[in-house]
Order: C-alpha cells, then sequence, then structure tokens
C-alpha cells in the first residue's frame, strides 16, 4: 500500500512528462523532417501491393534509404522529393537481414538524416512517423505525419502471411498505426524531430496483430554507411527471403466444404458440397455458392482460392463473399488448428 | 558478509526506498504550466462538447453525428449520414435531451448537409474556426458518436495530430469527393460521420467523414479525413436554400507537365474560361488566389466553391501573362443530383444487412436491433419540410423567397402603374438613350440608332454588343410588377461575395425560357444592388449593378446603372427620367 501512491505520482509524472511535450505543436519539426522524406513509385499494383512507399534522403549526394521489398523489383523507381522534383532511383545495395535498400538519385546537396547521430529513446517516449500513406501525398505535397509513443523496444517476431520475417532484430513498436500501405521506408522521430528508425513493412504479430514497428538507425547505419562506401554491395534475390514455406497449408475441407473439380485454368470457385455440421454448413453456405472474394481479394478462379489458403495460419480470420443467385452473402471462418 | 554489514545494507536500501518515495511525492508537483495546459484542454473539451449531435434515424437505426454552428440549430453533419433518412431525425445533446431536427440541404458532392435542430433558439453552438490556418503537426481532437456508443448522447472524444493539410481525395464510386480536406491520425470511426474536429482552442476547423479503409476493417487504421470548415462556409447559405447544391467546375481538365507546371489539357467552347480567353496547353498560374503547381491542387481548390461563384485565374501563353475573372459552372445536370441515389450508393433502407463491405463513406449504419419503427415526428413540426424535386427541403426556401419578395415589394407598388414604361438615360458622355418598353416589345432609340427587342419570342443580344441590356431590363420591370407568376424558375441559391471579391450577396435566380437572371441582396441591408442576365449558356452574362435608388412617382428606381459584358464596361447609365404611360399615349419613337 505504502508504494500505491509512489507508483501514481510516478506514472503521473511520467504523463505530464509527454504532456508538456505535446503542449506544443509539432510544426517546427515537421518543418525540419519532411524535406528529408521522399516518396517512391515503383512495382506493385497487384492485390494488396502498394505500388508506391517511402524513402529517408541519407546523404547530401542522393542517397535514400528504404525497405527492401517488392517495389524495387522494377526497372525504373520514381523518386518525388519533397519539393516535388523527380528522379529516377537505382538500387545500388541491399540487405535482406536488416531489411533495407539503397537508392541512389542524382541530386547533391539535398538535405538528409545523418545516420550516425541517432536518439536513443525507450518506453514512453512520444515519437512522429513519417511516410506516404495510401499515397495521400503526390509531386510536392508533404507526406503523412501521426504521432504516438513507444510501446515497447524489444525484437521483432513476426509473420507475413504465414511466412515468417527474415529480420528478427531489434525494433520499436508504437501505439500509433504508423505501417500502413506505403508507409515502408518511412521515418520515426522524437517530437524534435531527432532521427530513430525506419519504418517497417505491413506485419502481423504472433496473435495475429497488425504490427507498428520501427528499426533503429543505430542497427541500420552499418550496412548503409556500408552499402554507400561501397563496401557492401550483395543484391539479394528478391524473392528468395519470403519463401520459406511454414509447415501447414489448408484446404477447402478443412473448412468444411468443397470446390468443383478444378478442371481448367481459371475454374470459378463454385462449392459443391457443404459438409453437414461443419462450420461451413453452420455459417449457411450452400452448394452453388460462387466465391467471389476472399480475404478482400478477388477470386477470379480456384487457383487464386488457394493462394488466399496458402496465407493462412491458424487464428486469422477467412472472410468470404459468395455470389447466391443476386445476393452476395459475407461468411466469416476463422481458421481451425490443423 | 556479517550481519552488521547486512544491516547497514538493509537500511541502506530502506533509505533508498524512502528517498524514491520521497521523491516521486515531490515529483507530483509537477510544472503549473503543464497543470493549466491540461485543465485548459479539459474545460475546452467541456465547453464544446455541448455543441456536438448524436444523430439518429428517426427509427433509431443507423446515426451519425454533427455539428451544432448556431444557435438557431442549425448544425452540420455528412450528407451520407442523413442519407435516406425521410425530412425528420432525432438528435441528441449532452444535455441529455432529444431534440427533433429536420433536414436542410445538402451537398452530395461534397458529403456535407445541414440539418435544423428544433424547439430552441438559445442552441449552444461551435465557435467557426479557419481551416486554412491548420498546420501539419498542430493537435486536433475530434468528438462525435462512433459506433453509436453515446447512449446519454455525452460525445466520444479521440485526440490526436495533423498529418497533413489540403489533402485530395478522388470520388469514391460516387459522387463524394473530398477535396481540399484535412487529414488526421485523431481516431475516426464509424458513426464519427458528420462530427466536428477542433483544433487545440475548440474552433470548428472541419466535418469529420472519411477514413482510409483497406485490409484492416472500417475502423481507424491512422488516417481520417475531414471537410474543411471553409468550404463548409462557403457552401453554408446554399445549404440554407433547402436545395440539393452544386459544386462547380471550369470546363477544363488540366494535366502535369514533367517540370511541374499544369498546362490545360482540354477546355469547352461553351466555358466561361474559355470566353476569358483560357486555351489548351495554357500554363495555369493562380486560382482563386492559391498557387497551381499539381492536378491535385487544381481540384482542391475547384472543390471548395459552389456552382456560380466568380473566382480569379491566371494563366500564362508563350511568356505572357493573362489575368481573369471566371464565374464556375455547375458539375452536374440537375437531374444527375435530383434524380434520386446516385449510382453505387446501396439504398441504406434495404433489408440485407450482410452486404459486402463498401469502402467509402463511412459506415454509419448499425443494426442496433428492434424493428424498424415509423418516424414520429410532432404534428407542430410536420409544416417544416416540404418535398419538391430539386430540393432537400423546399421550405426553407420558400422562407428565403418570401424575404426576398419582401425587398422587392419596399420598391413599391408597380402593379399598380401602366404596363408601358418610358425610361430616359444618359450615358457619361451625356449622350441619351431612349427606351420604350411594351408589353409586347421593347424599342431602343441610342446615338440615333434604333433597336427593338420583339418579346413573343426569344431573347437576343439587343443592343448587340450589351449581351442583352434590353432583355435585363424586361427582367427587371417583370420583378417588379409580377414576380411570382412571370418567371419560369424563381429560387434563392445561396450567398457568395459579389463578383468574387465584393460584399457578401445573397442571390435569387430567375429563369425566362432559356434566359437566367441572378438577382443580389446585399446581406447587410438585403437591398438589390444589382443582377446579371444570361441569354443562355453559352453567353456571357450582361451584368447590371446599381448602387443607389432615386424616387420616382412614388416608386424606388435606380439612379444610374453600370453595365458590363464580357468583362468590359459597356457604359455607365444615369437614369434621367421614367414614366408610365397609359396604353394610348403615343411615345417617341
Amino acid at each position: 500500500m505504502k508504494y500505491h501512491p509512489a507508483w501514481i505520482a510516478a506514472i503521473a509524472f511520467c504523463l505530464m512528462n509527454s504532456q508538456l511535450a505535446r503542449a506544443e505543436s509539432a510544426s517546427d519539426a515537421v518543418e525540419s523532417v519532411q524535406p528529408k522524406v521522399v516518396k517512391i513509385f515503383g512495382a506493385g499494383g497487384l492485390k494488396n501491393l502498394a505500388s508506391y512507399g517511402t524513402g529517408v534522403i541519407v546523404s547530401p549526394d542522393g542517397h535514400i534509404a528504404t525497405v527492401w521489398n517488392h517495389l524495387l523489383d522494377s526497372d525504373a523507381v520514381a523518386v518525388v522529393l519533397s519539393d516535388g522534383r523527380r528522379f529516377y532511383g537505382r538500387v545500388i545495395g541491399t540487405d535482406s537481414k536488416k531489411d533495407i535498400a539503397i537508392l541512389k538519385i542524382d541530386a547533391q546537396d539535398l538535405p538528409f538524416f545523418d545516420v550516425s547521430k541517432t536518439a536513443q529513446v525507450g518506453p514512453g517516449a512520444a515519437i512522429l512517423a513519417f511516410s506516404n500513406v495510401f499515397k495521400v501525398a503526390t509531386g510536392d505535397e508533404p507526406v503523412t505525419v501521426m504521432q504516438g509513443v513507444i510501446s515497447a523496444k524489444t525484437e521483432l517476431s513476426a509473420r507475413r502471411g504465414r511466412y515468417k520475417v527474415p529480420y528478427d532484430g531489434e525494433v520499436y513498436l508504437v501505439d500509433a498505426v504508423t505501417n500502413n500501405p506505403g508507409a515502408a521506408g518511412g521515418v520515426l522521430t522524437t517530437v524534435d524531430g531527432r532521427l530513430l528508425g525506419m519504418l517497417g513493412r505491413e506485419l502481423k504479430g504472433r496473435n495475429n496483430t497488425w504490427l507498428n514497428y520501427a528499426i533503429p538507425f543505430s542497427v541500420l547505419r552499418e550496412p548503409i554507411e556500408d552499402i554507400i562506401a561501397g563496401r557492401f554491395s550483395r543484391r539479394d534475390d528478391l524473392l528468395s527471403a519470403a519463401n520459406q514455406p511454414g509447415e501447414t497449408t489448408y484446404e477447402p475441407i478443412d473448412f468444411g466444404f468443397l470446390l468443383v473439380p478444378d478442371v481448367v485454368a481459371r475454374t470459378p470457385a463454385y462449392l459443391d458440397t457443404i459438409v453437414e455440421e461443419s462450420k461451413a454448413a453452420e455459417l449457411g453456405l450452400q452448394p452453388d455458392d460462387l466465391i467471389v472474394f476472399a480475404n478482400g481479394e478477388l477470386v477470379n478462379s480456384i487457383r487464386t482460392f488457394k493462394e488466399v489458403l496458402d496465407q493462412l495460419i491458424p487464428g486469422d480470420d477467412l472472410q468470404l463473399i459468395v455470389r447466391r443467385g443476386d445476393d452476395l452473402i459475407t461468411v466469416t471462418f476463422i481458421v481451425p488448428k490443423k | 558478509m556479517n550481519n552488521r554489514q547486512n544491516l547497514l545494507c538493509l537500511l541502506g536500501v530502506l533509505a533508498l526506498m524512502f528517498s524514491l518515495v520521497l521523491r516521486a511525492q515531490a515529483q507530483v508537483n509537477v510544472p503549473e504550466a503543464v497543470v493549466q495546459a491540461e485543465q485548459q484542454r479539459i474545460e475546452t473539451v467541456q465547453r464544446v462538447a455541448s455543441s456536438v449531435v448524436a444523430i439518429f434515424a428517426p427509427g433509431g437505426q443507423g446515426g451519425g453525428s454533427g455539428v451544432l454552428i448556431d444557435s438557431n440549430g442549425f448544425a452540420a453533419t455528412n450528407f451520407h449520414v442523413v442519407q435516406g433518412m425521410k425530412g425528420f431525425m432525432k438528435c441528441g445533446l449532452n444535455d441529455g435531451r432529444i431534440y427533433d431536427a429536420v433536414l436542410v440541404g445538402i451537398d452530395p458532392t461534397g458529403d456535407v448537409a445541414l440539418i435544423k435542430l428544433l424547439g430552441r433558439d438559445d442552441f449552444p453552438h461551435a465557435k467557426i474556426g479557419d481551416s486554412d490556418a491548420v498546420r501539419m503537426g498542430d493537435w486536433a481532437f475530434a468528438m462525435g458518436n462512433p459506433f453509436l456508443l453515446a447512449d446519454d448522447f455525452q460525445p466520444t472524444v479521440t485526440f490526436g495530430m495533423v498529418s497533413g493539410t489540403h489533402r485530395y481525395q478522388y470520388p469514391a464510386g460516387t459522387f463524394l469527393e473530398y477535396t481540399d480536406c484535412i487529414q488526421v491520425d485523431t481516431s475516426i470511426n464509424p458513426g464519427n460521420s458528420g462530427g466536428p474536429l477542433f483544433n487545440e482552442g475548440g474552433e470548428l476547423i472541419g466535418i469529420n467523414g472519411r477514413i482510409a479503409v483497406e485490409k484492416r476493417g472500417r475502423v481507424n487504421v491512422g488516417a481520417g479525413y475531414a471537410i474543411s470548415i471553409n468550404q463548409v462556409m462557403h457552401f453554408l447559405d446554399h445549404l440554407k436554400s433547402g436545395r440539393i447544391v452544386d459544386h462547380a467546375t471550369l470546363g477544363a481538365t488540366v494535366t502535369s507537365t514533367s517540370d511541374g507546371g499544369v498546362v490545360v489539357a482540354n477546355i469547352l467552347e461553351s466555358s466561361a474560361a474559355y470566353r476569358r480567353g483560357l486555351r489548351q496547353g495554357d500554363e495555369l498560374i493562380s486560382f482563386a488566389n492559391r498557387p497551381v503547381r499539381s492536378v491535385n491542387q487544381y481540384k482542391n481548390i475547384l472543390g471548395i466553391y459552389p456552382k456560380g461563384w466568380h473566382v480569379s485565374l491566371s494563366f500564362q501563353r508563350g511568356g505572357k501573362r493573362f489575368d481573369v475573372s471566371v464565374q464556375l459552372a455547375g458539375l452536374h445536370r440537375k437531374a444527375e443530383l435530383s434524380g434520386g441515389p446516385p449510382p453505387g450508393v446501396p439504398d441504406p433502407d434495404k433489408k440485407d444487412e450482410k452486404k459486402p463491405p463498401i469502402p467509402f463513406p463511412l459506415p454509419h449504419k448499425l443494426p442496433l436491433g428492434g424493428k424498424k419503427k415509423e418516424p414520429e415526428v410532432p404534428k407542430e413540426y410536420l409544416k417544416l419540410y416540404e418535398e419538391k424535386s430539386g430540393y432537400a427541403n423546399y421550405y426553407f426556401n420558400l422562407q428565403a423567397q418570401k424575404r426576398i419578395l419582401e425587398t422587392i415589394s419596399e420598391w413599391g407598388n408597380y402593379k399598380a402603374k401602366p404596363r408601358m414604361w418610358s425610361l430616359d438615360l444618359k450615358r457619361a458622355d451625356e449622350s441619351p438613350i431612349q427606351i420604350r418598353m411594351k408589353p409586347d416589345a421593347i424599342a431602343a432609340k441610342i446615338d440615333n440608332q434604333f433597336a427593338v427587342l420583339e418579346l413573343n419570342g426569344e431573347f437576343t443580344d439587343t443592343p448587340i454588343g450589351s449581351g442583352g441590356f434590353l432583355a435585363a431590363l424586361e427582367q427587371l420591370k417583370q420583378l417588379l410588377i409580377d414576380p411570382q407568376d412571370y418567371f419560369t424558375e424563381f429560387y434563392y441559391v445561396g450567398s457568395e461575395p459579389l463578383d468574387g471579391n465584393a460584399e457578401r450577396v445573397d442571390i435569387l435566380v430567375t429563369t425566362k425560357g432559356l434566359l437566367t437572371s441572378r438577382w443580389y441582396f446585399r446581406q447587410s441591408d438585403r437591398s438589390l444592388i444589382g443582377f446579371d442576365t444570361q441569354l443562355d449558356d453559352e453567353h456571357d452574362p450582361c451584368k447590371i449593378r446599381f448602387t443607389q435608388l432615386r424616387d420616382i412617382d412614388g416608386l424606388k428606381f435606380p439612379a444610374q446603372f453600370s453595365l458590363h459584358y464580357g468583362g468590359q464596361l459597356w457604359g455607365q447609365l444615369e437614369v434621367t427620367a421614367l414614366k408610365f404611360l397609359n396604353a394610348n399615349t403615343k411615345g417617341t419613337p
């Protein structure tokens, strides 16, 4: 009991401190960070893969750090500076272990972040996150800024679909929804605009919740400097890292239904049989229902439906939208353990 | 370690803990400024909470949020919140009471609607802020009724940061286009729709209406969008007119060039901008006094003005700069706006609860259970709603018409006078203009030339090059004699700054055949100070302005006119005489 007031006081103090930091508008920090963040446009646009992303300028000579993702798997990656100038970027090096790639554009005297000078903060520290989420900004429009608090500094344990993520080092986890489409490669700073980390991908944690994380620049500094100096130039195969299949794959029968035989390349995903007393029966699915969407993806064949199933792990939601006559019916399964 | 050391050690630990406790307790005395800032924020939230409205469909199914903007009970919300509610709705305030409210006006393109809460003339209301002063990084809080949680009508408050300003959001399969909007990381969720976004000082800066939705479901994912309050204010009087209001177009599409310029890709030859000289390939410099550096910026600027506003436009061609003023045309045809729900917007009354998610707009329908009831509207309020095609609620337009007719009647009883008018004018160079206005024709004698306008055919540009001065005079004559029966259409539009830059005026529109007139009434004293008469959509209007009225024969009439056509002054005309002649009087000419 004796410690109660003290604890409350200590917590209150922490809160007050962050309030103090929050009391003023972050406009100054916003203005200083924005010129160092770029919008990147490259490959993608299919399925849930965004064709846009974010990068951070790490040298005055046009070196840009970003997350090593599908966006860069293109001959021409467009880089748009905060003043609207548009450049073509070339990947000069990647490090899959740190999930980072360095782009080079032909420009000089750019405002940049010095990756050797990063701030170190712990849980409870107020932060800002800058990124090109949802492609809201184009041309010279400033990228999105969000605010939040560091909730933990820990090791990443996450997956994409059912694949484990290659990077398992130190990350900042934040309480704001920073990691949206297009955010990868954005920058996490303190409220006064000091460099903290690079916003990562859209990943799910073990408990099926979306993670909002950033890799500290203290971790990224070495590969960035090595790549820029030409000491490190291994080009990773863009697909190799992601494709380590997990232990389980799902079939329609796991959800209590069977599809019509997959006879042609684009066999429509019609339900053929519903297993009695199965989950599918409970949810009211019927033979001849046509699956049109699975987890938000358009299902144009049995094959694409199976690709969706391949991504599932136990505990995930599987939302199906089926067509029955003129009606669209939505049902949601929870993926069972196998 | 011996016992003594142990004891010392223990004492040391205790002392340390005690001092920690002391320190922690001392730290409760946080800086006064922090306590004050905290207190201020709490007080701000409490103060503005009284202006936040929880909106429910009369049957209790679905709803959203709104915000009171004046003491008479006018409240702003989203179009998509009131869409499908038939004229009346129930609103809860944080005093715990339920108020009846009536739909006033809607803006389907901008996703804004105006409703009026009933039963009081002293409603608490929000202070209107300036959304152009909002900066990235500012704090902003949203209030409203997310997930329809507020059973006791105490609004939910969420707090966050302005993530972006002057954002452009494409139409989402429907009309709904968000232009020049404010992006926030403040948590905006279903049911927040139509509710207020406040700045830290508690001033209203936006109406929350949209969130980014992708694979994570229809809840906040860190990007919400609010319609800027400055846009809402541009449309406010238009919404008060009870109409389905329209947005504007320049009649031109633009595209960006590789060097960051914005050039005209296509332009309609019938547009006002074309008549002012804008051509394909011209590069835009500024629009409505804002620089244009991207297509988004162009759309942002265009999106915040109602149809009919005058805005400035600067463009260059071959190194030469042109500065013009352009009247914006309507974005939609009348039938598009009033012809039932736009394509792509599902009918909210449809039985099926399990329809697939539509990405936008925000869902505001949550199944609350229970059977749908017929709305219970007190009898005394039923007269406040009148259905009419093209209107959200014709009742409010009728009220405005009544007000305007009173102003017109103040000019005197023209009806009692003979219908043959003899009007003598004098130009700035003293040269006279004589006009005879008969029921079937108007004749004018100008510089020994005669111009005649027959009134049983189409209106024409008479005298040539005036934009239809005689037709305009006929409109004025009829407005004074027979405003309610002569015109094909007669309705209140809203208000705008006269010619884009002068004082705010209320606008009455009248039509006669293809001819349209816009009449301008100064808002400060309601007096009629001018009008534009346009022969058809493809002509510039004949713009007539008058400042002073004089007494003629117990009636009021302008002491002088100024007439502009096509951006040029046609004439400055002094009224030397107005006579009413009996039909048997032979006039000259």
